[in-house]
């Protein structure tokens, strides 16, 4: 159905340079002074523009992608990108070979230039990124894609940027799979919806004739598993974002839900509830092979895998409350991890393996917290009236989660709304969607 | 003489704030025991006196005195009318996470399904969904409101 995953050929302009970078963003710590960053719009050339101007109805693309970037940037937390306002020299004459003095005087540190040509029926974007104190170029790469992947070519610069500058792999060309919802508390009305990382390109993929609840992404395709009501059978399904094409998971005689896949992608890990019991299941998506993981009379839910696979974080209500376990992948060695006051529930294991992501409630409050994988270490985050169900950008980096408001008899007050926040307890952020939303996932990077 | 026309007035203003106070005490205990909801409000009737739902106890699903003798009277409607197939509906309230509510209304709406079948009722007649948080009856975001969606519904399946 929906065409993703166009070929975006990157190669490098120049051989990279290697010499020590010289700025560095840290960002295992709260950053209160964001690298002040000059993005400039990328250059064109007037018939490169003329054609692309009919092709996406935008005026400057290459202004267009360059805001892209800068948003990210400054969503991000790091970076300030500053004001186009100020800028003293052309586009063109800057990727060229900036004058270092100009950048430096409005107190960049980073310098991003680029150049658009549209050639061939197709969009070739470069650009370079300068470190403007030490007047160096840091980096310098070219992409050629289908015009109408603009937006992803800012999403990959951002990325390749903030990977030249942290260290760290980026999250920007990744999507959000989320629940869209509409209408009142006690009849709402629930869709699959997908989105850029930024909120732009949302699309919708089912109708909202059924109940549809916590789409998760498979790590290493387009692939998503969630919870459909479909018949009034609550059930967990598999869907290609693809072809559109969707199946029932296994053949359980009661509700499945609270699915995830295992790190490979060749597994489905569940709930299977039945006679008032919940117990954890997995089922291979090759061979259809399902094995049974706990087998206790507790509800034992929301299971995640650990990235390598050798183990499962899960919910259990077996000590009386709801608190947070690991166990082998196995089922074996079960230990409870979480002693803090209060109830945890949605552990989610951290992409870098260190960390368990978590929803707390604790004196009717709700946390969204970490702590490392042995239960030492917890860090709430975010504190509010209700929020739950974090996930993880890919790089271990920021989590997104929802967020519900209070509402009165009628509904009134009532608003869901995702929202980002770093590790580090910074920079929390209301992700804009079309309509109020619920249960994000984080895709993995779309391009390596 | 201004100073008792003051004491009164003060006076007058404690008394109306404890008859206020104390109207909005019985009113709680009026629908709520403990924190199981014992109002009728939301409550619909698959004959006459024979109540559809029953309420739970926040995080639990422990049938209450009146919850078994609710349970028993759609028991007798049910023997008595035995063509009759039933679906229980189990509710979790909005304080809890989405995936641990579905499985607490699994667990609920199970609970006044063995209690059913303990009163003679097949199990074949009795099929179970969960809603978990999805479809509450009172919107508010208040322990009232949680109390009337901490629930298990029977609902004529055919």
């Amino acid at each position: 159905m929906i065409k993703y995953l166009r070929y975006i050929l990157i190669f490098f302009i120049f051989a990279p340079t290697s010499t020590l970078a010289l700025i560095e963003v840290d960002i295992t710590r709260g950053n209160l002074n964001p690298l002040p960053v000059a993005v400039s719009p990328l250059s064109i050339d007037a018939k490169s523009n003329d054609e692309l101007k009919k092709i996406l109805k935008k005026k400057d693309i290459g202004s267009e992608i360059s805001k892209v970037v800068e948003n990210n940037l400054l969503t991000s937390g790091l970076f300030n990108p500053l004001d186009k306002d100020a800028f003293l020299q052309k586009a063109d004459i800057a990727h060229l070979k900036p004058r270092f003095e100009d950048w430096a005087l409005i107190k960049a540190q980073a310098l991003i230039t680029g150049k658009v040509i549209y050639s061939d029926e197709k969009l070739r974007v470069e650009f370079r990124l300068w470190d403007v104190l030490a007047g160096k170029e840091m980096m310098a790469l070219a992409f050629t894609t289908v015009p109408t992947n603009w937006r992803r070519v800012g999403h990959i610069i951002t990325d390749k940027v903030y990977e030249r500058l942290t260290g760290e792999r980026g999250y920007f060309d990744t999507r959000i799979i989320y629940v869209a919802e509409e209408g009142p508390k006690t009849k709402r009305i629930k869709k699959l919806a997908i989105m850029d990382q930024d909120g732009f390109n949302t699309k919708y993929l089912t109708l909202g004739n059924e109940l549809v609840l916590t789409p998760r992404f498979n790590p290493t395709n387009q692939m998503v598993t969630y919870l459909s009501y479909f018949r009034n059978l609550p059930r967990v399904y598999l869907l290609d974002i693809e072809t559109g094409i969707q199946e029932v998971v296994g053949d359980f005689p009661g509700m499945t839900f609270a699915p995830r896949f295992s790190p490979d992608g060749k597994k489905i890990i569940m709930s299977f509830a039945m006679d008032g019991n919940s117990d954890i299941y997995t089922m291979d998506l090759e061979n259809r092979v399902v094995e049974r993981i706990t087998n206790h009379p507790s509800i034992d839910t929301s299971p995640s895998y650990s990235p390598d696979g050798k183990y499962i974080c899960f919910n259990s209500d077996r000590s009386g409350y709801q608190q947070i376990y690991v166990m082998r992948s196995d089922g074996s060695k079960v230990k409870r991890i979480s002693f803090g006051k209060g109830l945890y529930g949605t552990p989610v294991w951290s992409p870098r393996g260190d960390l368990i992501a978590f929803t707390k409630l604790h004196k009717k409050k709700f946390y969204i917290g970490v702590m490392r994988t042995d239960g030492s270490g917890e860090r709430l985050l975010t504190e509010n009236y209700y929020q739950e169900a974090p996930s993880w950008s890919p790089n271990g980096r920021v989590l997104i989660f929802y967020r519900e408001t209070k509402s009165d008899s009628e509904g009134k007050g009532f608003s869901a709304k995702l929202w980002s926040i770093d590790l580090t307890g910074y920079n929390e952020r209301l992700v804009d969607t079309e309509t109020d939303a619920s249960d994000p996932s984080w895709s993995s990077l779309l391009s390596n | 003489m201004i100073l008792t026309k003051i004491l009164k007035n003060a006076f007058l203003i404690m008394l109306t704030s404890l008859v206020l106070s104390a109207c909005a005490t019985k009113k709680v205990t009026n629908q709520m025991q403990g924190d199981v909801y014992t109002g009728k409000d939301t409550v619909e009737y698959l004959a006459s006196g024979v109540a559809d739902r029953v309420f739970f106890a926040t995080n639990e699903s422990v049938l209450t005195t009146a919850s078994r003798e609710t349970l028993r009277k759609q028991a007798a409607w049910l023997r008595k009318n035995s063509k009759i197939n039933i679906v229980l509906e189990g509710h979790a309230d909005e304080r809890g996470t989405r995936e641990y509510n579905l499985a607490l209304g699994e667990r609920r709406a199970n609970s006044a399904k063995d209690y059913l079948m303990t009163y003679g009722i097949s199990g074949n007649r009795i099929s179970v969904i969960s809603y978990g948080k999805e479809r509450p009856v009172d919107s508010g975001s208040n322990p009232l409101a949680w109390s009337k969606n901490r629930r298990s519904v029977s609902v004529k399946a055919n």
